[in-house]
């Protein structure tokens, strides 16, 4: 049995956060559920396990989440529209959404880019590579913002320093989001015929040419993956900006910076507002991730 | 499959199997859960954590305090004492605002007669300074100066922090003293905030700011400013010729640990005021603390009497008064910020 | 690796350039700085002396050695909870068909996209003593949740949650019900079908998942500051050290802890990839 991987396994949602780690995607063949027949419904014996598991799942994620949608949702339009018409508020979301935009797309291309060598590229020290790629998504974050520091803040060895800068951030979110395109795309690409270039190639077609028509096409879906797992990650990002961003308010302070001090402020409201606009983000990429994803299961 | 292969496989799970039940009852022997209720726990703003390690180290070689151990949680001030009024623990709270305190007596966490003593409840003090690069570059040399074009000012935040406020304070009272009028004084501090570049969370993230290149005149405690130095910043500070008296109020918690109140006698004696004054602090009280300073701009004379020393109850009124007219919602804080 | 006919044997410019871009973009981005992390926290910096023996002493502070063990310990419970119910749920999921199993799959997947500080203000507002749903029901029963060890258990649970069921569900999938079955015809019972068959086909999933899990748990940042105190000895785990020592001028007990961090990462990412190829072999 062939465990290599053809794609992101379909509704699993944008993967890895702070520390995480997914460098293989599972496998997954399309298979019809054979297993699953009319006997299988659920008896008495599983309807207790369910109970059981859906309170765990229930009063550790479902109802604290609740929570924050309904503190959120209760001051109704009003509430909203005092959050949002915070000037600090809007600059501190469309901050984050800018940014993370940004590094999705380097990471769309450069990520790519990364798959490519270490799939069509042999040489000593690859194997090594593989693990500098995977290190930002097993540190924590907070570490990852201390990392950044040495090299890139006050004490830095080469004298730049990008402390309480958009390019701080953005190389901290650079950083942190650097693993999501290059393992969903690595695998696809390892997995390319080559008959179709070898076709390609012998019908005259150039270098470029095959890959802007063929392997390019066939990896949409996956860059798609991993930049939306990127973006996800990177409009979530706390840990490594605390130390790195500067945080002043209007200018570089992130969205989930300006949560933790609408929370110290005792502002739950606030926070569970500009909190809810990033969940509907995130659920909107999850979704969106669901559809890539079922599109390429139909391809098979 | 061959044996070797499932033998190897064996190995690593009983392996990872070990290290997992080892290290789970090595935490549970390095008393993870017991011991540390016990603690006596302080809670502090930002900035004193040196001075209070230090006071820590010799209360710990006094009878009372012998065998006691300590947990110690610093931050922002407002943002302390918030975190204790919704459940944290402490046993003593260090603040920089009396406010701060107040907020936790009115939820009954403090008794109201905390401030009775001989100190009012203050335990530590401080004066507004303006720190700067070495050398001075920018040659300043007072609380006008800062409304120069080439000037960018970081300070706290007064949403979070206590040293904030009494930076805000400072810099208005000084245009005061100086004889200024009400509208000229409040004009200036719409100067000023203009060019504050840096509003930081709390007194301690305002000098990493500082230190990060955020700004290029840093007001700060005298005692930040002087403990940066014996950290090896080489920053300068000038302690301008009218400031504000700062006043941090110490107090004990309703259910403490009993031997909360012997520390608080402690910190109050003339040995935790000297160690307070060995950090920057300016001494409290009936005492008589003479130490060389280091860091200070002269360690054998280092807390010089600015010519206009101003405290918040006889230049200000008050502290109700002051945070009624200056930091409640839409009071005037608020206004000279939007204007 | 790719079709070998695919890796191209001329070597062109290009294949240069873009090797040497990749290389030169993870040296500058990951490489070096996290080589500088093992500098840091050997070198003196203000009135902290450098060197091995200070390092060392850093690491063996009671309050080093407590903000460790806390995270251990509060990520072996998230480990075991998360996979004890990443087991159960799996099963639920590939196994059995009920109304809404397509929506508590995506629920499941949740927790990787939301925030850390939103999961902090989550469970604050719902078990937070004076601002929590269960605040007050909480506080009758004289639990504490929220600034205290359960808190941090809860938060680092939350956040690592889906590891390991994204682990075990494809090969559960993969693997399909025929051995179950023809135990089950040979006279087994629901129990010995588990412990028997299933659990050990899908061991090394979940083995995979439990590092996952554990390296995660390790590293929680964001979640833990809102819900715990960050008080040494109290609820300080290690990340809230690094963070504490950083802010307190404390720059080589910061990088120390955050050194041996860096190394626990790698071990982890070492053990995952000892782990994957065998999987590829079976």
């Amino acid at each position: 049995m062939s465990s290599t991987d053809t794609a992101p396994v379909p509704g699993s949602g944008p993967g890895g956060s702070p520390g995480g780690t997914d460098p293989r995607p599972a496998p997954r063949k399309g298979k019809a559920p054979r297993q699953l027949r009319a006997a299988d419904r659920l008896g008495l014996g599983s309807g207790l396990g369910l109970g059981l598991l859906m309170l765990w799942f229930s009063v550790l994620v479902l109802l604290p989440l609740a929570a924050v949608v309904v503190t959120a949702t209760e001051g109704g339009w009003g509430t909203f529209v005092s959050v949002v018409s915070e000037a600090d508020t809007r600059a501190a979301l469309v901050l984050t959404v800018s940014e993370a935009l940004g590094v999705a797309v380097v990471n769309a291309v450069v990520g790519t880019v990364i798959a490519w060598v270490l799939v069509r590229d042999d040489f000593r020290g690859k194997r090594l590579l593989e693990v500098v790629i995977d290190v930002p998504f097993a540190l924590p974050t907070i570490v990852a913002g201390l990392v950044l520091l040495s090299l890139y803040g006050p004490r830095s060895p080469i004298g730049v320093n990008v402390v309480g800068t958009r390019t701080g951030i953005f190389l901290a979110l650079l950083f942190v989001t650097l693993p999501f395109v290059v393992r969903t795309v690595q695998p696809v690409l390892a997995e390319l015929d080559a008959e179709v270039e070898e076709a390609a190639a012998s019908l005259g077609a150039s270098q470029f040419t095959i890959l802007r028509r063929i392997i390019i096409p066939s990896l949409v879906p996956a860059i798609t993956a991993g930049t939306s797992l990127a973006f996800a990650r990177a409009i979530s990002e706390f840990g490594s900006l605390v130390l790195i961003a500067g945080n002043k308010a209007g200018e570089t302070e992130v969205a989930s910076l300006r949560i933790l001090k609408y929370i110290e402020g005792d502002y739950y409201e606030k926070a569970a507002v500009v909190a809810f606009i990033l969940l509907l983000v995130s659920a909107l990429v999850i979704v969106a991730l669901d559809l890539v994803s079922r599109k390429v299961a139909i391809r098979g | 499959m061959p044996l070797p292969f499932v033998r190897r496989r064996a190995l690593l799970v009983g392996s990872l199997a070990t290290t997992l039940a080892v290290t789970l009852a090595g935490c549970a022997s390095a008393g993870g859960g017991g011991d540390s209720e016990d603690r006596f726990t302080i809670v502090g703003f930002a900035v004193p954590e040196a001075a209070n390690d230090a006071i820590i180290e010799k209360f710990q070689e006094t009878p009372e305090g012998e065998g006691v151990e300590f947990s110690g949680s610093y931050g922002a001030s407002g943002d302390q004492s918030r975190s204790v009024l919704n459940g944290a623990d402490a046993d003593y709270v260090h603040f920089s605002l009396e406010g701060d305190v107040t907020r936790l007596v009115d939820a009954d966490l403090i008794d109201a007669d905390w401030n009775a003593g001989p100190t009012q409840g203050i335990v530590s003090s401080s004066v507004a300074v303006l720190v700067v690069e070495e050398g001075n570059p920018l040659g300043i040399t007072g609380w006008d100066d800062l409304t120069r074009d080439d000037v960018q000012v970081v300070t706290a935040d007064p949403a979070s922090s206590g040293a904030a406020r009494w930076n805000i304070l400072a810099a208005y009272g000084a245009q005061i003293a100086a004889g200024r009028s009400e509208a000229e004084a409040e004009q200036y501090m719409v100067d000023f905030f203009d060019h504050v570049t840096t509003w930081a969370g709390s007194g301690r993230e305002a000098t990493e700011a500082f230190e990060n290149g955020l700004g290029n005149v840093l007001i700060s405690y005298e005692n930040e400013a002087i403990l940066t130095r014996q950290q090896g910043r080489t920053y300068d500070y000038i302690v301008p010729e009218s400031t504000l008296l700062i006043e941090n109020p110490g107090a004990i918690l309703e259910d403490a640990n009993p031997v909360a109140q012997d520390w608080l006698d402690f910190v109050l004696s003339e040995a935790g005021q000297t160690e307070f004054v060995r950090k920057g602090f300016r001494p409290v009280g009936d005492v008589d603390v003479d130490v060389e300073v280091e860091g200070a701009n002269d360690p054998s004379d280092p807390f010089p009497v600015p010519a206009n020393l101003l405290t918040i109850a006889d230049d200000f009124g008050g502290w109700s008064a002051t945070n009624e007219k200056w930091f409640d919602e839409g009071a005037l804080y608020e206004q000279l910020r939007a204007r | 690796m790719a079709d070998s006919r695919l890796i191209r044997q001329r070597r062109g410019p290009v294949t240069y350039a873009l090797r040497a871009a990749v290389v030169v973009y993870l040296f500058l981005l990951v490489a070096w700085p996290v080589s500088l992390v093992a500098d840091r926290a050997f070198r003196a910096t203000g009135t902290h002396e450098g060197g091995f023996g200070p390092f060392v002493e850093r690491l063996t502070d009671p309050a080093t050695v407590y903000a460790f063990n806390l995270t251990l310990t509060v990520a072996i419970w998230a480990v075991i909870a998360n996979t004890v119910f990443g087991v159960g749920i799996s099963l639920l999921l590939v196994r059995y068909r009920f109304v809404g199993r397509r929506v508590l799959s995506v629920l499941v997947d949740l927790p990787l996209s939301v925030s850390p500080v939103v999961v902090g203000l989550a469970l604050v507002l719902a078990y937070s003593s004076t601002q929590g749903w269960f605040g007050g029901t909480l506080e009758t029963i004289g639990l504490q949740v929220i600034f205290s060890t359960p808190g941090l258990i809860l938060a680092t649970a939350f956040v690592s949650l889906p590891l390991v069921v994204r682990e075990v569900v494809p090969v559960l999938e993969e693997i399909g019900t025929d051995a179950e079955q023809a135990a089950r015809s040979l006279g087994a019972n629901g129990r010995q079908v588990f412990w028997r068959i299933t659990l050990p086909s899908i061991k090394w999933a979940v083995v995979y998942g439990v590092v996952l899990t554990s390296a995660r748990s390790l590293g929680e940042f964001g979640a833990v500051k809102i819900v715990s105190s960050g008080a040494e000895f109290r609820g300080e785990t290690a990340t809230l050290f690094v963070h504490n020592h950083y802010q307190a001028f404390d720059e080589p007990a910061a990088y120390a802890a955050a050194l041996v961090l860096v190394l626990i990462s790698i071990i982890a990412l070492v053990v995952v990839t000892y782990l994957r190829p065998k999987e590829e072999r079976a």
